[in-house]
């Protein structure tokens, strides 16, 4: 539960400013910047996700970091996994994908 | 000794250690905890253990949320789960913790519709794409998670979804270190403060502990050189007979923590009177509840929650594991009945607990990087 995953902020969501596209390793998905509203997120920045949502910027040297972390604590695929889980259940996506543990 | 190209600066972690054997008086015998239970975790898989000197000894803390629950509140989850309307959304951590009639993986099993969620903003998703149904997420966690629970209550409210509620297990963390500080068996040196709470929550609530308690606090990163440059900074203020918070992890935690998270937990949580934490017994002002103006969306406000209250099973001892008075091999059950393969207690389920760290890591060495840094 105490995992935080680094991502790249990809691009803003023109329809909602609360959520953006971020790049975790390759992997991309929608996080929530709700809980960043005090600061400026733009595309290229880094952010700390946990539970889907954007945390924390942070810089690109100390990204590269936590990810170094996360796969040294043996986390590295979990946070992987966690981050394709993001969004299993937009509408029109494969609801029973989630159903399996 | 595979890991130890990728590790940053080992010249630096034999360095920190030589300081830690420096500072620590001979004739004194240092306890320092360490609140979260990622640090725990870090802790054990680095084996971290072997590069401090036999006096300097780390009590693993409360700060795992999935071992803190109560078996009663799993029961009271599951229990609404039977209507058959209701959807149980909750982390993939939570699955396989016992409840009384087993875990919510062997509900799903027995054919309650349990799903796997790794954000509540996906519970809520769950709630839009069912709209005949009622998804509950069974929310846990400390500071670090409430926040993203508050956010979904409030766009759950603004979209004016109404098949979604939160049963709401979030705690604190500052009360637990509260009843540990309290609990008379307990003599603590300091502590190591947690990273990701810190985030949200600044480094001002700890304080206290300092202040009035005269225990330094260092907040601190999860890399194995943060671990252990926090006891240096802990080793040095007890030396020169200091007692101040200091914030080793910088370049993640702001000293006042996230606003914009505190400002949403506070429009939509108040503290409950009173919290049970498995192993610690009753804390006051220790979890979250949903305040009333967002009743519609709390599970306990909305349904009648049995309210079930369970005791643990007498033999496991977790509640002394969890406070520190002892080691987790010194448990009756550990190893034996009580593995992460069939847990008896939840400290051997995430692998935040202390219990699974242990018998995960103990047996079979760690990635050690004391093999690796002459020291």
């Amino acid at each position: 539960v105490c995992l935080e995953i680094p991502g790249k902020i990809v691009e803003l969501d023109a329809s909602n400013p609360q959520l953006a596209v971020v790049d975790v390793v390759g992997v991309r998905r929608k996080v929530d910047l709700g809980l960043l509203a005090e600061e400026s997120v733009r595309p290229n920045d880094w952010v700390l996700i946990h539970v889907g949502f954007a945390m924390s910027k942070i810089s690109e040297a100390d990204a590269a970091e936590q990810m170094r972390t996360l796969v040294m604590l043996g986390e590295g695929e979990a946070a992987i996994q966690e981050v394709r889980g993001y969004g299993l259940y937009e509408l029109g996506g494969n609801e029973e994908e989630g159903g399996t543990a | 000794v595979r890991f130890v190209d990728e590790y940053r600066a080992p010249e630096l972690i034999a360095k920190a250690s030589e300081e830690i054997r420096r500072l620590a008086e001979p004739s004194h015998h240092y306890r320092i905890m360490e609140v979260c239970g990622g640090h725990t975790h870090a802790i054990y898989r680095f084996g971290l253990k072997d590069l401090l000197p036999t006096n300097v000894e780390l009590i693993h803390g409360p700060g795992c949320p999935v071992c803190v629950l109560p078996m009663g509140r799993i029961d009271d989850g599951l229990s609404l789960t039977k209507r058959s309307e209701f959807i149980f959304a909750a982390f993939g951590d939570m699955m396989r913790v016992p409840g009384t009639h087993g875990s919510p993986l062997e509900s799903k099993a027995r054919g309650m519709d349990v799903r796997i969620v790794y954000s509540p903003a996906d519970a809520l998703k769950l709630a839009r794409t069912n709209p005949t149904r009622h998804v509950m997420f069974f929310a846990i966690g400390f500071e670090t998670t409430a926040p993203s629970t508050a956010l979904t209550i409030l766009r759950a409210k603004s979209e004016g979804l109404h098949n979604f509620s939160v049963f709401c297990n979030h705690v604190t963390i500052i009360p637990a270190i509260r009843a540990i500080l309290d609990s008379p068996d307990m003599r603590l040196d300091g502590f190591v403060g947690p990273g990701h709470v810190s985030t949200v929550i600044g480094c001002r609530p700890y304080e206290w502990i300092a202040q009035d308690e005269g225990k330094p606090v260092v907040v601190s990163g999860f890399e194995p050189l943060d671990i252990l440059q926090s006891i240096v900074m802990l080793l040095r203020q007890l030396r020169n007979g200091e007692a101040k918070v200091e914030n080793q992890y910088t370049r993640v935690v702001p000293w006042e923590g996230n606003r914009a998270a505190l400002r949403a937990m506070a429009e939509v949580f108040e503290l409950r009177p009173y919290f049970e934490w498995r192993g610690l017994g009753f804390i006051s002002q220790s979890a979250l509840k949903i305040r009333g103006a967002y009743a519609e969306w709390d599970t306990e406000q909305r349904f009648a929650v049995p309210g079930v209250r369970v005791t643990d099973p007498k033999a496991a001892q977790c509640g002394e594991v969890l406070k520190g008075v002892l080691k987790p091999a010194q448990c009756k059950l550990f190893g034996r009945e009580c593995t992460p393969e069939q847990p008896v207690g939840a400290l051997m389920v995430s692998s935040e607990g202390s219990c699974a760290a242990h018998y995960t890591y103990a047996q079979h060495k760690p990635i050690t990087i004391a093999n690796a840094v002459s020291v």
